[in-house]
């Protein structure tokens, strides 16, 4: 780890403005991700900007009635996950949310933080081996290495890393909203669908975030109804980052929303498949998986990912 | 006190405190955080510095320069030491690769520096700063690849003079070309990671040139002796203290990187420093279990029979390295007159390849118990009952060795009757619930009883305190436990009267902790200075030692009695033994045995195996504490779920090392993948073993749980896989379509 300052900021504004005019400055939040890869050297601020001081911490109706809700950025894990209109309401973000990590990080981890959380890809993680998210201009060993976990869709030349959580899938398949704030007090509001990057020529960009920009809330529209289901596929059965994931939201008819984690830079949700979920998996998968490109390590994730979307319909229908 | 014919009455046999379940003597140090483990050992030594490893960034090459200007430069720095500015060390006689490399480098993350500074972050972060220039050289790193050209080893254990060569007895070709029923087929095994909970560790500190190292080491004597080889120096001058461990599993069988760059860290640091290995080089820096690839071939009679089997196995290592011996078990599980065995050795340029819980046949039953599983569905055969018709009770390759005590058919048929066996459905992929496909399946377990000299020194003081110490180490095993039960049975007194002292060099040398040996030898050794110091304590109360009884803390002989405490009245009574055996492991083949029986459910659409019970039948001579006998078993059958459904070190063969090395990458069971365990222990004694009449049990519970596994998913799917670890992709294309 290298020696940074440290400093807790007291308004959004503030914090936005204090990482903008830092070079090198980033903001802490849980740490449950920062702190490990600034152990292993893969993140180097040199000043940190704590945000929890910013009274981002509650999750409230949306002003006008509209149904939905705001999720402050500070939010924990651990408490939009019991949060009875979470529970109640968004089902899908309930589960997806607990079946990500353990108990000690959830308790940790933010709503923010959850969104801005680094691949887990294993060359990431060795700063010997070269790796054009970490290191641009390096290259990508996981391309000619070892890529069982990696992604099949939307990966290019420079990168095949995956998103590796699982609230954000969730949120992607509820059209969540990411709130933001700029060192100027300007805010925007970024649809989930644009908030993560696919990885191009840039893999080192996750996010569409500009420098110094702040998350300070997640907004959730109104409820859809329907039948929640968080599908998390892994090797054991806790602990784990997914091979495959799927969130959904299945209406009565047979209609829905489906959106995959696990094999992509970002949450995969492609709507003209949905709309073959009458169809069936298979019609599904072959859309939703158009132009896949797996590599031998994980291309069991092609035939994966229609068997889930298999089983959430099974689900979704009472006969798994 | 020679073990050379086999062990009579004896006051063991007593069994008021051995055999009696009972809670390890130091658990509360362990539950309260205060066992002293050994990085975290902050009184020993003061003014304790902080060094961390700098590992090589390239697997294979010459090391051409290192730039430590920077390093040096930075905050907090004390002394730097690198593979280029220090004589080369040595290496230790247990060791394949050098534990401190440079200029050549080895494998990947092979040590090649050491930074030492006031704070563990200032270390690392210097670490960092040092700048390589490497050149790299092409590696081998491809077991398959490599598999074709490896080269035979010696399959026997009768090491020396015999050239590498075939093993065999009968004619293996002939009888395999003649059976009516056969299995041919080629399992294999990953590399796997100790992964134990605490890593290797390190404080050392100099005094003059005496070195002592507080370090978390299994055999206390092998580390002494080879860190003096490495260092160049003395083993007088060498102390080790190792009371406590986090866990081994062979990983801390012999001198690591830790002990050997602390001590030389220290001494260019002028301070005690203290090092541990940070989890993502353990991996690479360290020993693994080797991959193996093994072709097995079983040929029957109609009724079950074998009448031919062979086991090869390859396995790949460094230059000098060992294979992995997975035939070994084959060679004594199973009656069959014509046998055939053999290793092959690839030289790998991959991290040393070295022993994991139950080396050879932990790989070996996974591959054979499958093989046997292929068989009995060949012969339209109970799987139980192909192994009880194939049941000796001799070793085959010498029919007139017999076992010293084998109790594998009990151990099935106990375990298929608790388990409820007799309700599996033998048609596989017939078995529904919800979600999941149910199947069951079964292994037998088989790992040899090594016998092991062992020392101990027993002390009674004036208040009746009987205190043991030996070198004998407690890997989370219950060694100080057994240990305790051994000096109370012996001495008749209560385990509140018995103190123990482990894991130090100065202490008599043990057994140590290894090859499922420590339990049965340690408490042997322990068992013999005891009953030296009831000769000293009668000698000192004019009591007839022969005739003496032991018990209640007092002597009793004849109508004379007198207190325990008063034979110490005036002085200390010490006395020193070990225990030494003579060739009742040459007359008796001495292993132990299990029955595995496992329940899976393979869920129908993404082909996830969870397990859902687990039971395991052991027989492994007396058990000494039913409490901690039972912790090591239900902790190997979760290694060994570990290995059947997800533990695999990944290698990129471009680059040559182990891809997930850490604990996000490299997965073991969590507890939502345990379900419901049960060990039974026949009640058995071995009377060749030792004065215990115990056995080794904590490497038998791993033994063929993974294969047992296997067969439940084959069972429950229909699908056979013979690749570990059984992750979804194996299978998933070949279940049932579903929509």
């Amino acid at each position: 780890m290298k020696p940074f300052t440290y400093e807790r900021a007291k308004s959004a504004t503030d914090a936005a403005a204090a990482v903008a005019r830092t070079p090198g400055a980033r903001f802490i939040a849980g740490g449950t991700n920062l702190l490990d890869l600034m152990k292993l050297q893969i993140e180097t601020p040199t000043h940190l900007v704590d945000v929890q001081d910013l009274g981002l911490d509650r999750i409230e109706p949306i002003d006008g009635g509209s149904g939905g809700l705001r999720i402050g950025a500070f939010v924990s894990n651990t408490t939009l996950a019991a949060d009875e209109r979470i529970r109640r309401d968004y089902g899908v973000l309930a589960r997806a949310l607990l079946a990500g990590a353990s108990g000690q990080l959830r308790n940790k981890a933010t709503t923010a933080g959850n969104l801005l959380q680094r691949t887990r890809c294993p060359y990431f993680y060795d700063t010997n081996q070269p790796c054009n998210k970490r290191a641009p201009g390096t290259g990508c060993s996981a391309l000619t290495g070892y890529s069982r976990q990696l992604a099949v869709i939307g990966s290019s030349a420079a990168c095949i890393a995956t998103h590796p959580g699982d609230m954000a899938v969730a949120m992607r398949v509820l059209d969540a909203t990411v709130e933001t704030v700029k060192a100027d007090g300007a805010t925007r509001a970024v649809p989930i669908a644009d908030f993560h990057r696919l990885p191009g020529t840039t893999p080192h960009v996750d996010t569409t975030l500009q420098a110094g920009e702040l998350i300070t809330a997640v907004t959730l529209p109104k409820p859809l109804g329907g039948t929640h289901i968080y599908h998390k596929v892994r090797d054991r059965a806790s602990y784990a980052f997914a091979l495959v994931s799927v969130a959904a939201v299945v209406q009565r008819d047979g209609s829905g929303r489906v959106a995959i984690g696990g094999i992509a830079h970002k949450p995969w949700r492609v709507e003209a498949a949905e709309q073959l979920l009458p169809r069936g998996a298979k019609a599904v998968a072959r859309r939703l998986l158009a132009g896949a490109k797996p590599t031998r390590d994980n291309a069991f994730k092609v035939p994966l990912v229609e068997r889930t979307l298999a089983s959430v319909m099974a689900d979704a229908r009472g006969d798994a | 006190m020679k073990f050379d014919t086999p062990a009579g009455q004896n006051p063991i046999d007593q069994l008021k405190v051995v055999g009696k379940p009972t809670a390890r003597v130091d658990g509360k140090l362990k539950t309260s955080g205060t066992a002293p483990y050994a990085y975290e050992r902050h009184d020993v030594v003061a003014n304790q510095a902080y060094g961390h490893m700098l590992g090589s960034a390239i697997a294979k090459g010459r090391i051409t320069r290192m730039d430590t200007s920077a390093a040096k430069a930075a905050p907090g720095v004390l002394a730097i030491v690198t593979a280029l500015d220090t004589p080369k060390v040595a290496k230790g006689r247990f060791n394949t690769a050098s534990l401190f490399g440079g200029p050549k480098v080895e494998h990947y993350h092979q040590a090649i520096a050491v930074v030492v500074a006031e704070s563990f972050e200032q270390a690392r972060a210097a670490a960092a700063m040092i700048r390589v220039t490497y050149v790299k050289q092409p590696g081998r790193y491809d077991l398959a690849a490599l598999a074709k050209s490896a080269k035979l080893v010696s399959a026997s254990s009768d090491e020396g003079t015999a050239p590498p060569e075939v093993l065999r007895v009968g004619k293996f070709e002939s009888a395999f070309a003649a059976a009516p029923v056969t299995v041919d087929a080629t399992y294999t095994t990953p590399d796997e990671s100790h992964a134990m909970m605490e890593p290797h560790a390190t404080i050392a500190a100099w005094n003059g040139d005496k070195l002592t190292v507080w370090t978390s080491a299994q055999m206390v004597a092998w580390a002494r002796s080879d860190l003096a080889r490495t260092l160049r120096i003395k083993p007088e001058n060498v102390r080790i203290d190792s009371p406590f461990i986090g866990g081994g599993f062979g990983a801390k069988l012999f001198v690591r990187a830790d002990a050997v760059l602390a001590a030389l860290g220290a001494k260019a640091a002028g301070r005690p420093v203290k090092l541990a290995l940070s989890r993502p080089q353990i991996a690479n820096n360290t020993v693994h279990r080797p991959a193996t690839i093994q072709r097995i071939r079983l040929g029957a009679t109609r009724d079950g029979t074998l009448t031919a089997i062979a086991h090869e196995s390859t396995s790949g290592n460094l230059p000098g390295g060992s294979p992995e011996t997975a035939q070994s078990q084959t060679r004594l599980l199973y009656a069959g007159a014509n046998r055939l065995f053999a290793l092959r050795l690839a030289e790998l340029d991959l991290p040393e390849g070295n022993a994991m819980r139950a080396p050879g046949e932990a790989p070996g039953l996974m591959a054979l118990e499958i093989a046997m599983d292929e068989l009995a569905e060949k012969l339209g055969m109970d799987p139980v009952q192909l192994r009880i018709v194939n049941d000796t009770q001799v070793d085959p390759e010498k029919p007139d060795r017999p076992f010293s005590s084998r109790q594998l058919v009990e151990c099935l048929r106990t375990g298929a009757d608790k388990f409820g066996w007799s309700k599996r459905n033998a048609r596989p992929a017939s078995v529904r619930d919800g979600r999941f496909l149910v199947g069951m399946g079964m292994a037998a377990g088989f790992r040899n009883n090594l016998v092991v000299r062992s020392a101990a020194r027993v002390r009674l003081d004036k208040d009746g305190v009987v205190t043991v110490e030996t070198d004998m180490t407690d890997i989370g095993t219950g060694s100080y436990t057994v240990i305790a039960q051994t000096a109370a049975e012996t001495m008749g007194v209560g385990l509140d009267r018995v103190k123990v002292m482990l894991g130090d060099s100065d202490f008599p040398a043990s057994s140590g902790s290894g090859g499922q040996w420590g339990g049965n030898n340690s408490t042997a050794g322990v068992y013999a200075a005891c009953m030296k110091l009831r000769e000293a304590v009668a000698t000192q109360l004019g009591f007839d030692a022969s005739r003496a009884v032991f018990a209640d803390g007092r002597v009793i002989a004849g109508d004379r009695s007198a207190a325990l405490a008063d034979a110490a009245r005036d002085v200390a009574l010490i006395a020193e033994d070990h225990i030494e055996y003579g060739d009742l492991d040459k007359q008796y083949q001495q292993s132990t045995f299990a029955g595995h029986f496992v329940e899976v459910g393979v869920d129908r659409f993404t082909g996830v195996t969870r397990v859902r019970r687990m039971l395991a039948v052991c027989a492994a001579g007396r058990i000494l504490n039913p409490t901690t006998a039972r912790s090591q078993v239900i902790g190997a059958m979760s290694m060994g779920v570990g290995a059947a459904l997800m533990e695999e070190l990944a290698v990129d063969t471009k680059r040559g090392f182990f891809v997930n090395h850490d604990l996000a990458g490299y997965e073991v069971p969590v507890h939502a993948d345990i379900p419901h365990q049960d060990v039974i222990f026949l009640d058995e004694t071995d009377n060749k073993s030792s004065p215990m009449k115990a056995k080794g049990v904590g490497e038998l519970g791993l033994c063929g749980v993974a294969a047992a596994v296997a067969n439940a998913i084959y069972n429950a799917t229909g699908v056979r896989v013979r690749e570990y670890p059984i992750t979804l992709e194996k299978h998933l294309e070949k279940l049932p379509a579903v929509t």
